[in-house]
């Protein structure tokens, strides 16, 4: 499939899931848009869909006060996300791994192992607070 | 005048329930909470041996869903029923892989050998 559309764009929303909702089908509409193909959307939809659930609930404790920033871009090579939240921010070293028994039984901690599984890079700030993700084109 | 499309389908199979997810996405918040209240409800009331969570209509799925699973199997487990998964497609099942939940969850292919395998009594 080849590229479409060129898309470079900034969004400042409230901590509000109702709104990150918006914000992801906007994002994922202009992206479906530049032509990725369907295993490139699956996986950009879950990337982002766990980016912007973190922010709001981890990273800005659902604080309705608080924003949420996300830039985003695709172009013929690739897709490109950043999501950034105005909390404490943490380590990604911190996050305990899923996939241990120990922890393959609790009902939450897999957003991060899913985001670094389909994307091609994941990447933190020193901070914590913000996440860079790229997906390149499949050909 | 059609209301608002309930989330799961619920049909009996002798003494399995059958629950199938009626929207393509599981992703909201309000959706996911009502998904888990609907089928805790089916876990805590009625004398049925197994549920299966029947996913055909699903293509995509967050991973707040897969707490959700894990919630249900315990409830399932502690009422001394069977849990079945199916109707999983390939992406969706990709993501139980990489999070070894493929492991936790008894996954078939479609409802009936999913209510083939829970024994019976």
């Amino acid at each position: 499939m080849t590229a479409g559309k060129a898309v470079n764009r900034s969004l400042v929303l409230k901590s509000r899931l109702a709104e990150m909702r918006k914000a992801s089908r906007r994002i994922l509409a202009e992206a479906r848009d530049s032509g990725f193909s369907c295993d490139d959307m699956f996986a950009i939809h879950l990337a982002v869909e766990e980016a912007l659930v973190n922010a709001v609930k981890h990273g800005n404790g659902k604080d309705p006060e608080k924003k949420v920033k996300v830039e985003y871009s695709a172009d013929p090579q690739k897709f490109e996300i950043a999501v950034e939240d105005e909390g404490r921010g943490f380590s990604p070293k911190d996050v305990p791994d899923p996939r241990e028994e120990k922890n393959l039984y609790k009902a939450s901690g897999r957003g991060l192992l899913l985001m670094q599984s389909f994307m091609d890079i994941v990447e933190y700030n020193t901070s914590g607070n913000r996440v860079h993700m790229v997906k390149y084109r499949s050909k | 005048m059609s209301g608002p499309k309930p989330k799961i389908v619920v049909e009996y199979r002798g003494n399995v329930a059958v629950a199938t997810f009626t929207d393509e996405k599981i992703l909201d918040e309000s959706h996911i909470k009502a998904i888990e209240e609907s089928v805790c409800s089916l876990v805590k009331q009625g004398d049925y041996t197994g549920l299966v969570l029947d996913f055909s209509n699903v293509e995509f799925l967050s991973s707040a869903v897969l707490g959700i699973l894990i919630r249900i199997l315990a409830g399932t487990k502690r009422k001394g029923a069977h849990l079945r998964l199916c109707g999983i497609n390939e992406k969706v099942y990709d993501i139980f892989k990489i999070t070894r939940l493929n492991k936790v969850f008894d996954i078939c292919l479609d409802v009936q050998q999913a209510v083939e395998s829970i024994p019976v009594g």
